[in-house]
């Protein structure tokens, strides 16, 4: 079953990184709904999150695929059930219809939008939330004169991660340590072959 | 001169004293020191200045210019599939650059080890469409193992050495260094050389755990039908003795894959042939019937599978290969063991109990039988009046007693001798397994002699690809390489000709290709030969060509029309694999 996934990739900073996993997905005609690059817990290492539409037997493949980057060093996917996550949408609307009409501030005010320029012709409201959240505001501005909007990436954070920091540390060792599990999906058990 | 350069190096590393190069003589103390001796290149403005050092390095690095950058990475990929050293590659930038596409997606598809060098402008310049500027490194980023552009000279030092360690650790592949020309130039304070033994964010292989074996054990110790079949991670992995060791004790039955082939001798007493779409009727029709189903060192190619919905439904599969993306990635397996082989088949070999499968593999036998009867005993002893390929092969095998390395091209030819080749030796199987390159076969052929020079290289090649590039012939002259080449000439694009008579009502489209005198064009660039098309002449001509002393070209003229068969037509299951 289609549904919605997003993937975590933790990424040296390296140019040319985001070209090599984005291919990844076009090569196959999957469609990337949304696609953010960001800084870390740690420095030196980024962090990706990709949001895209598909069964858990693909996003597994795509995750191996990426994982197989020489300069990714790890990735994950998760459920929307298993990660907190926020879009934020910026919209410009007239100052004068706001002004003039009390509605609208109301509404801004129930949509827990908050203002972040105000000028005598426009004015930039800005919400943060899920898609439904920002959608449903374009709906209620558009009779007001909505004049623009744009909406990020989807950030998240995945809610059971400890951070990147001792993971990080198990890379940096030449052989992992015996306890540690290299491949969530392939490494069923834990013990280490001694003959 | 070696053992100066290096220990100069060492001294230098040592004492933390810098010695001040420039970019270029950089990227050669790096080759040297990863023991390289060989180089496939052409030049151009901007490579020159590395063309410039290595003029002084002549006597250390043997450089061998080819006539197409095509034609040296197809043979530098020759090169590294018969030694298992890494393939070294140098091209200039724009057009030098793009010509080495078509090798690095060759070389990407079959795990071949490559390290290409290729100039790029100056830095200043990089985005503004400059002379010969193109993004080789965006164009070749689906193709590459790992590719960077270095714009600093101090970077060349650690950046070849991660190139080397990538290349040729894990699931080999082809990695792209392109260096702009002002750090070619640029001296920088050289701090020696350090080979690269950890990336942080690259994983070559695992630690072998512990259960899947264990699991993988009982599975086949309680088999009644066990059957093995493996590909070229086995060669990669230099695993064919801990290979063999675990075969015979479990007395498993085994078929390979195009690019497995060699890895155990083709008249190993449990080998039962080649897997797919041209491969042996037996291993085909019993990958539907046996129980257990282990797969070493292979990917489930299209080619090896047929369709995927009836393949190997009624085993349990177990997978053993160094490439987690590649488990459960076509074929879902029972159980499977991420590792490198020559570590995880020891482990299991000492788990299964020795065994012979006597009947069941007799079962094979039978198949066999069928298949050398209406098959393979009018290919190899036609009374057609005209040559079949197969006879050519035949003679081959017994002329050389399997001892020789025969590099095919792509179609008709190479499904013929990948079929019937006697092999004694590994990595004696050189062909383009999974992007099928014509043109591939000729300039591998010089690297793969370049590669195990003590060895024998005949080159097998249609009346097709020879034609895409004859122009090596040009690289054997001046490098006065010893290789022989055989061109099946059936007049025809045969491969596509057989596929427009089975599947397109003999509408033959643009199949009917025209071939230049090759004996002519060989004698002009000074290389000897001969053409024939008789039963009587074949065995005098190839031992002429054998004991010749230098490359030989020989034309042998083969029916038109001939089919390869077996056949798994596209859409079948590997068990309605046809006789005829
Ligand atoms: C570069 C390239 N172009 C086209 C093809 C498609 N193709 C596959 S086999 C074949 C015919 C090869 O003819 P020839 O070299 O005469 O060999 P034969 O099949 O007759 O032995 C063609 C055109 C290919 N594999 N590679």
């Amino acid at each position: 079953m289609k549904q919605e996934y997003t993937i975590t990739v933790y990424t040296e900073n390296q140019v040319g990184l985001l070209n090599r996993i984005a291919i990844i997905f076009s090569r196959r005609k999957i469609n990337v709904e949304s696609l953010n690059t960001s800084p870390t817990e740690v420095e030196s290492v980024h962090r990706f999150t990709i949001v895209i539409d598909e069964t858990e037997e693909v996003v597994k493949k795509l995750c191996r695929q990426i994982e197989k980057q020489v300069d990714v060093l790890k990735a994950y996917y998760n459920t929307n059930e298993e990660i907190i996550w926020q879009e934020l949408a910026l919209y410009k609307v007239p100052t004068d219809v706001i002004a003039e009409e009390v509605k609208v501030e109301r509404l801004l005010r129930e949509h827990g939008a908050s203002a972040v320029v105000i000028r005598k012709d426009y004015t930039v409201f800005q919400v943060s939330g899920h898609r439904e959240e920002t959608e449903n505001l374009i709906k209620v501005l558009e009779p007001y004169g909505l004049i623009e909007f744009v909406r990020s990436a989807r950030v998240a954070i995945i809610k059971d991660s400890n951070g990147f920091h001792e993971k990080l540390k198990e890379f940096e060792h030449q052989q992992p340590r015996e306890e540690v599990i290299e491949n969530e999906y392939l490494n069923k058990g834990q013990t280490i072959f001694t003959m | 001169m070696i053992t100066t350069e290096a220990t100069e190096d060492k001294a230098a590393a040592a004492a933390k004293v810098t010695i001040n190069i420039t970019g270029s003589e950089a990227v050669l103390k790096a080759l040297i020191t990863e023991d390289v001796k060989t180089i496939f290149g052409y030049p151009g403005g901007a490579i020159m200045p590395i063309y410039d050092a290595l003029y002084d390095y002549n006597d250390r690095l043997k450089h061998i210019l080819v006539r197409h950058e095509q034609g040296a990475i197809h043979a530098a990929q020759g090169f590294a599939r018969s030694s298992g050293e890494v393939g070294i590659v140098f091209a200039t930038s724009g057009p030098g650059a793009t010509n080495l596409v078509t090798g690095l997606a060759d070389a990407m598809i079959d795990s071949t080890p490559l390290v290409c060098i290729t100039g790029q402008v100056f830095a200043h310049l990089l985005g503004s469409d400059a002379f010969q500027e193109t993004d080789i490194i965006n164009i070749t980023t689906p193709v590459t193992k790992w590719n960077y552009q270095i714009t600093d000279p101090s970077e060349i030092p650690s950046v070849l050495a991660k190139a080397f360690y990538i290349a040729k650790t894990g699931r080999p592949g082809p990695v792209l260094i392109d260096i702009t020309k002002n750090a070619q130039l640029q001296k920088f304070d050289y701090e020696g050389y350090t080979k690269c033994d950890h990336i942080r964010s690259y994983r070559p292989k695992p630690i072998i755990r512990k259960e899947p074996i264990i699991e993988a054990a009982s599975l086949i110790n309680a088999a009644k039908k066990p059957f093995v079949i493996f590909g070229q991670g086995v060669i990669l992995g230099s695993a064919e003795n801990e290979f063999k060791a675990f075969i015979e004790k479990g007395g498993f039955p085994a078929a390979w894959t195009i690019l497995g082939m060699s890895a155990i001798p083709t008249d190993h007493p449990l080998a039962v042939g080649m897997l797919g779409m041209h491969g042996n009727y037996a291993p085909n029709v019993f990958t539907n019937d046996c129980d257990v189903l282990i797969a070493i060192g292979m990917r489930f190619d299209d080619r090896v599978t047929g369709r995927l919905d009836k393949y190997a439904k009624q085993a349990k599969i177990i997978h053993l290969d160094i490439d987690p993306s590649e488990i459960d990635k076509n074929v879902k397996t029972e159980i499977s063991i991420w590792g490198d082989c020559k570590e995880t088949l020891p482990l299991l070999t000492k788990l299964i109990e020795e065994k012979q499968h006597t009947e069941w593999l007799n079962e094979f036998r039978k198949l066999e039988a069928k298949e050398v009867e209406v098959v393979i005993n009018d290919e190899l002893n036609p009374t057609t009046e005209k040559l079949s390929m197969g006879e050519v092969i035949k003679t081959i095998n017994e002329i050389t007693k399997g001892d020789a390395i025969l590099v095919t091209d792509v179609g008709q030819h190479q499904m013929i001798t990948c079929r019937y080749a006697k092999y004694s030796k590994s990595r004696s199987n050189i062909t383009s397994g999974g992007l099928g390159t014509m043109g591939f076969a000729l300039p591998a052929a010089i690297g793969a002699k370049f590669g195990a020079p003590d060895r024998t290289v005949i080159a097998i090649i249609g009346d097709g690809g020879i034609q895409m590039t004859i122009q090596e012939l040009g690289t054997i002259m001046q490098s006065k390489i010893n290789v022989k080449i055989v061109i099946l000439n059936n007049e025809f694009l045969g491969m596509v000709r057989q596929w427009q008579q089975l599947f397109h009502e003999k509408r033959y489209s643009f199949v009917d290709i025209t071939s230049p005198d090759y004996v002519q064009v060989a004698k002009g660039y000074y290389i000897s030969g001969n053409k024939i098309s008789k039963r009587e002449e074949l065995i005098d001509a190839i031992t002429t060509m054998l004991n010749h002393d230098g490359s030989y070209l020989l034309e042998i003229m083969v029916g038109k029309e001939n089919n390869v068969f077996p056949m798994v037509p596209q859409g079948c299951s590997v068990s309605e694999i046809r006789l005829k």
